[in-house]
């Protein structure tokens, strides 16, 4: 159903380590990574920049996903201690789909929320679209279920584990946008746009929305878009908009890129601004094959 | 074969925002059952004939340059060079290297007994001649042991200064000199500059009688030797900026200027030939500012043969920044016994100059503190030497440098400075 698994077919998840069906090791398939410090591409097999000489964060500390048409990277950031930031991405033949979520730093294990509630809304997301549900009713039921897996996770006597939630569905020339928190979708096109509204108090990080069992009862904003014209969306965590708040400065240097290649490139800047908080990048290009077609200007809202 | 392993020893750990990396790389050559095949070494003797060799000495260096013969194996390639103003090569008479065996050992002998000590000294003529019959054989065999064996008694006085340094400049990388200096009338810092320029050792002989058994060892050392022309290459990041490479052990030895580039981020610094041995070398090298967590690769260090691009070895220096200043404080103590060697060499080599020059302040102060690190950090021999230039009062612990000094005792002080002594195993015991 999402990507296929190399050895035996069976449709897998990105991020997913083992092919559930073969128990394939599916991490070989992951593209050899261009250095995370210096973008070179010369990164020896020991994990040690050849031009730069930086070791090359493992596991979560740095993760790129990379399949036909989009990809994702999630990196430390340089001040963190580990990346309490995680995405899900996958290609469905119908449709293309990125989570990414923010663990909330002061509460409990967010880096274990913000990968459960990733993996959850990307499985259901892929599920739900393959039953035939609309974009906007696969969102709202992904976002519930990722916001029940990280209530889930909470124990006693310690603050429930938190994060954000941000998810986009490209189907054809649509893309739906699903948020709770303060990660963003952008827009990135002739006329770039950030597509989300922060639930924070403006001018603050304070988050007035989250997935967490101290949430109450989430209610995702759901919105869906109609493209003008070639271009991309890219979902980010606030490590990346920090730096970058303007979609012109996004798009300025990611469009006309690979998918993997924008993603490394938009984290690096974020790093190389200071790299303070987590960065996470997802990048889904799409509309470039009919653009005569296009006749509704972007960004129109079709509900909510 | 002979298999070589690199060990790097230092403390990763860097306080946030510093940049100096230090490391002691110690690369040891090992496992050479079967010697180098005879014909792939080649040997030359250097005996300087100069007049002020007569009164005895002449007849040591000729028992001393026979012995050499006699410990040359079968097969192996030699020559001998009689050295004054100028160079000739006594034997053989044919301008190329001779087979050993025991008829062209009879003939250099007796070559060796009709020499006489007369004229000047010029001792970049004789490598020079060396050098080509070192390179005429390397052109018939690839990748042979070259080693020459250079005796000298007086200064370098028939040859102009800048004759000499083209004739060591022409020599360097071409053969290994190992240089001995009898008597007390050589200059050690020009002898010095011989054999760092030839990658060989220096050593001072006391008594002339000593010489037979000294060049015994120097052959029977030179044809240990298995593997010839073996450089240090050291990868440095981008950003990062050599501070130097210096050999540590078994002597020291400042390579930072001989670097040969191999690409951007690459050099080669030349470690001449090796036999079952090893060598350490400290490095230290300026990396660009990082953030607490950070590791990075400071340096990559390989053994390779440059001509043909074989590696026999490599180690990581490595840098990784902490904000534990337990971590972050600690000295590896092999850098810092290695930092405490070069602080002594520099101590006596200064001490012993101030002492020349009438600057007897200095001089007591540099000897005596030479003298605590040599008891300290266990350079016996160089302490017991040290003893016979100053004096420490063991209870105030007052210097006071000695009024009458045996000349042969202040070279071989400044000769020997530059040998260094390997850590105890227990530095704290």
């Amino acid at each position: 159903m999402v990507s296929a698994c190399p050895a035996c077919g069976t449709g897998v998840l990105a991020g997913e380590s083992f092919c559930e069906r073969c128990g394939h090791d599916l991490s070989a398939a992951v593209t050899a990574a261009a250095c995370a410090a210096c973008g070179s591409a010369a990164v020896g097999a020991d994990g040690y920049c050849e031009n730069c000489g930086m070791l090359q964060p493992s596991g979560r500390d740095h993760v790129e996903t990379d399949l036909p048409g989009l990809a994702g990277v999630s990196d430390r950031g340089r001040r963190h201690s580990r990346n309490e930031d995680a995405m899900a991405l996958a290609a469905a033949p119908a449709a293309l789909l990125a989570v990414v979520c923010d663990g909330v730093s002061t509460s409990a294990r967010p880096d274990e929320a913000s990968q459960a509630a990733a993996d959850t809304a990307a499985g259901v997301l892929a599920k739900r679209l393959a039953d035939g549900d609309d974009p906007q009713a696969a969102t709202r039921q992904a976002v519930r279920a990722a916001a029940a897996a990280v209530a889930d996770a909470a124990r006693p006597g310690e603050d429930a584990p938190a994060c954000t939630y941000v998810s986009a569905v490209v189907t054809g020339r649509k893309v739906t946008v699903g948020w709770v928190g303060d990660s963003r979708a952008y827009w990135l096109g002739t006329h770039s746009a950030l597509l989300t509204v922060d639930d924070a108090t403006p001018g603050t990080h304070m988050l007035t929305a989250w997935l967490g069992a101290d949430a109450g009862e989430v209610v995702p904003h759901v919105r869906t878009f109609t493209t003008d014209g070639p271009g991309a969306v890219v979902l980010c965590s606030d490590g990346l908009w920090n730096y970058y708040p303007e979609p012109e400065s996004i798009a300025a240097n990611a469009l006309g890129q690979a998918p993997l290649a924008a993603a490394r490139h938009l984290v690096r800047l974020a790093n190389e601004a200071g790299g303070h908080d987590n960065i996470t990048v997802a990048v889904i290009p799409f509309g470039q094959g009919e653009p005569g077609e296009t006749t509704v200007a972007f960004p129109k809202e079709r509900s909510d | 074969m002979t298999d070589f392993s690199v060990r790097v020893d230092q403390n990763k750990y860097l306080p946030a925002g510093s940049q100096e990396v230090h490391a002691i790389v110690t690369v040891e050559a090992s496992g050479a059952p079967e010697r180098a095949p005879a014909a792939e070494a080649a040997e030359v003797i250097i005996v300087d004939t100069s007049g002020s060799m007569s009164y005895g000495k002449i007849n040591d260096a000729r028992k001393a340059a026979q012995t050499a013969v006699d410990t040359l194996r079968d097969g192996v390639y030699f020559a001998v060079i009689a050295g004054n103003h100028q160079a000739e090569v006594i034997f053989p008479h044919y301008g190329r290297l001779a087979p050993a065996d025991p008829e062209s050992r009879q003939a250099a002998k007796q070559a060796i007994a009709g020499l006489r000590a007369d004229g000047g000294t010029a001792m970049g003529r004789w490598l020079r001649r060396a050098a080509d019959l070192f390179s005429a054989h390397e052109g018939a065999r690839p990748g042979a042991i070259r080693h020459a064996i250079l005796l000298t008694d007086g200064k370098n006085e028939h040859e102009p200064a800048p004759e000499f340094d083209a004739n060591l400049a022409y020599c360097a990388g071409k053969f290994v000199c190992d240089c001995r200096g009898v008597g007390t009338d050589w200059v050690v810092a020009e002898v010095r500059r011989i054999g760092s320029t030839l990658l060989g050792s220096v050593m001072d002989v006391r008594r002339p009688e000593d010489l037979a058994d000294d060049f015994r060892a120097m052959t029977e050392a030179a044809m240990g030797k298995t593997v010839a022309d073996v450089a240090l290459r050291l990868w440095t990041p981008r950003a990062a900026t050599l501070n130097f490479v210096k050999q540590v052990s078994p002597a020291l030895e400042d390579l930072t200027g001989r670097r040969t580039p191999v690409d951007e981020l690459s050099g080669d610094y030349p470690t001449g030939s090796w036999g079952a041995e090893s060598r350490e070398y400290h490095i230290s090298i300026q990396v660009p500012p990082g953030q607490v967590g950070q590791e990075m690769r400071a340096g990559l260090v390989k053994l390779v043969a440059p001509a043909t691009g074989e590696v026999y070895g490599s180690g990581n220096v490595l840098a990784q920044w902490s904000d534990d200043p337990v971590q972050s404080t600690r000295i590896n103590p092999r850098v810092a016994h290695y930092t405490g060697q070069q602080e002594l060499a520099e101590l006596i080599q200064e001490g012993l100059q101030a002492r020349n020059d009438g600057d007897v302040e200095t001089a007591t102060a540099r000897l005596g503190r030479a003298r605590g690190i040599a008891e300290r950090a266990g350079n016996d021999e160089t302490a017991r030497l040290l003893a016979k230039v100053v004096e420490v009062d063991p209870e105030t612990g007052t210097a006071r440098l000695k009024r009458v000094v045996d000349k042969a005792d202040e070279i071989a002080l400044d000769t020997r400075s530059v040998r260094t002594v390997r850590m105890r195993k227990d530095p704290e015991g």
